[in-house]
């Protein structure tokens, strides 16, 4: 906390509230970006646009009664989608979205970032494999098939992926001689050139892995609706519903940041300002998946194992030896 | 190859995405329909302004959904509601039961009745479903009828796609 206590407060309030936002107006954005590339209008009654739709949609959700079904745990039913949503939203602690910065208009200096451990990465994949506790607490605590097969599936999921995407990451991680977000961002501006490009392999794996680990389209076999009615949320209704959208949603955020982070400069850019090319480089990653949940197809479950376990984890590893080789030569 | 005409689908969606919608805006516009599409009922009158319905009830027994009740009374000279020597003192239809077969349509021997063009039907009680005899009858309550917009049916239609 290098801003002191009160600031880091302010600041947390600021971006959680700020990340909130976003999400919800990613969902009107991912609904009309996915009408018209199925040519269509997509939502468009409430405000102008339908810019009003996630609002719309909140009071829905806080109106609808909170069910608890017959035969659940319920201490574990309810925590389960906040324990997703904390996971989620505690990954923006580490990203940074510039360095040091003044406030316009003042002399106050400020960091853009809440906190900055020099194992911040380590902090993002750990958070990002806790929220799938939520996901796997929630479909047991259901008493529900469905549930359960949901769950079961996002753990195995996260199994075979979360090994492929910290090997992709372990080659961008030797390059920068760092595990800092803030220091891989910086030794890109050091090097002068984006990491995707001398680690484009590992740029691949940790795309396809990172649309598994926050189980988005072709990879959303946990909430498969044609198999499963919605998977390990099936039995949850109203908020903690939304809840547990809200977290997938920021998952999608963490990992667009962090992408943007470790493989395209994170902050650093040329003319504009840090945060906004940072937020430029998450809206590419975010619009991307949008693009891919537009075009690709859920995928079979044995295949999402197959790609895996034999695609992606000797690519991934591949990638790690010839990293690892060209980092012992330059040195 | 499967990695090669999966990436080929990324260029199939990404030119879906700068066409035109196809969405029809409904309550704006109201696609036109067909000529002989079957919608609701109308009870139509001859030339002088006499009801055709004579109250025969044929309607009701043609009916398969039972939907129709027809109470039949006298004309009378002072009470001449139709040109025959009775008419029909009660018609109901209850749109909640009406199938739209138009089997009435076939049964009636005067052409009273026939299936319009009219498809919002929706009411907020069940009692508002159950059609009397003066809305069914020409000429509608402006209320009671759908405009249909000025469109060739058998034309494209152009997919009206503000907002």
């Amino acid at each position: 906390m290098p801003d002191g206590f009160i600031l880091t407060l302010v600041k947390a309030l600021v971006l959680a509230n700020l990340v909130m936002g976003v999400f919800a107006f990613l969902t009107w954005l991912e609904r009309r970006l996915l009408g018209r590339f199925q040519v269509r209008l997509g939502p468009n009654r409430v405000g102008p646009f339908g810019l009003l739709q996630p609002i719309a949609d909140l009071v829905k959700l806080i109106r609808k009664e909170s069910i608890l079904p017959e035969g659940i745990s319920p201490v574990l039913y309810i925590a389960a989608p906040a324990v997703s949503l904390f996971a989620s939203l505690a990954v923006f602690a580490v990203i940074p979205f510039g360095e040091e910065a003044t406030i316009p208009g003042t002399d106050w200096k400020i960091f853009l970032f809440i906190s900055d451990p020099s194992v911040a990465l380590l902090v993002v994949f750990a958070l990002g494999s806790l929220s799938f506790y939520g996901f796997l607490v929630g479909g047991w605590s259901s008493s529900s098939k469905y549930s359960l097969y949901g769950s079961m599936r996002a753990v195995s999921q996260l199994i075979s992926y979360e090994v492929s995407l910290a090997l992709a990451v372990i080659g961008v991680v030797m390059m920068a001689q760092s595990l800092s977000l803030t220091g891989i961002a910086e030794a890109q501006s050091r090097d002068g050139l984006w990491y995707v490009l001398p680690q484009f392999l590992g740029f691949l794996v940790y795309v396809v892995a990172s649309t598994a680990e926050v189980s988005r389209i072709p990879f959303d076999l946990p909430e498969a609706e044609g198999e499963l009615v919605a998977g390990y949320h099936t039995e949850y209704g109203g908020m903690r519903f939304a809840m547990f959208q809200n977290a997938e949603y920021v998952a999608l955020i963490a990992f667009s940041a962090v992408a943007s982070i470790l493989f395209f400069g994170g902050y650093e850019g040329p003319w504009l300002p840090g945060p906004v090319w940072m937020l430029i480089k998450m809206a590419f990653f975010i619009l991307i998946a949008m693009w891919v949940r537009a075009t690709l197809p859920r995928i079979r479950y044995d295949k999402l194992m197959s790609i895996g376990w034999k695609v992606l984890l000797p690519a991934a590893t591949l990638n790690l030896l010839v990293t690892s080789a060209f980092v012992a030569w330059r040195a | 190859m499967a990695v090669v005409d999966s990436v080929k689908g990324f260029g199939v969606t990404f030119r879906h995405l700068f066409r035109k919608p196809v969405t029809q805006q409904y309550p704006e516009y109201k696609r036109p329909v067909y000529p002989r599409f079957r919608g609701r009922h109308r009870l139509h009158r001859h030339a002088n302004g006499l009801e055709k319905c004579i109250g025969c009830s044929l309607c009701a027994a043609a009916c398969p959904a039972d939907c129709i009740r027809v109470v039949a009374d006298e004309n009378t000279d002072e009470e001449r509601y139709s040109a025959g020597e009775r008419y029909a003192r009660i018609y109901e239809i209850n749109m909640s039961r009406c199938i739209f077969c138009g089997y009435c349509e076939l049964a009636c021997p005067f052409d009273a009745i026939t299936l319009g063009h009219d498809y919002e039907l929706a009411e907020m009680s069940r009692d508002a479903m159950v059609y009397t005899k003066e809305m069914l009858l020409e000429p509608m309550h402006p209320s009671r009828t759908t405009p249909v917009a000025p469109a060739d049916p058998f034309d494209v239609v152009d997919p009206g796609t503000a907002g």
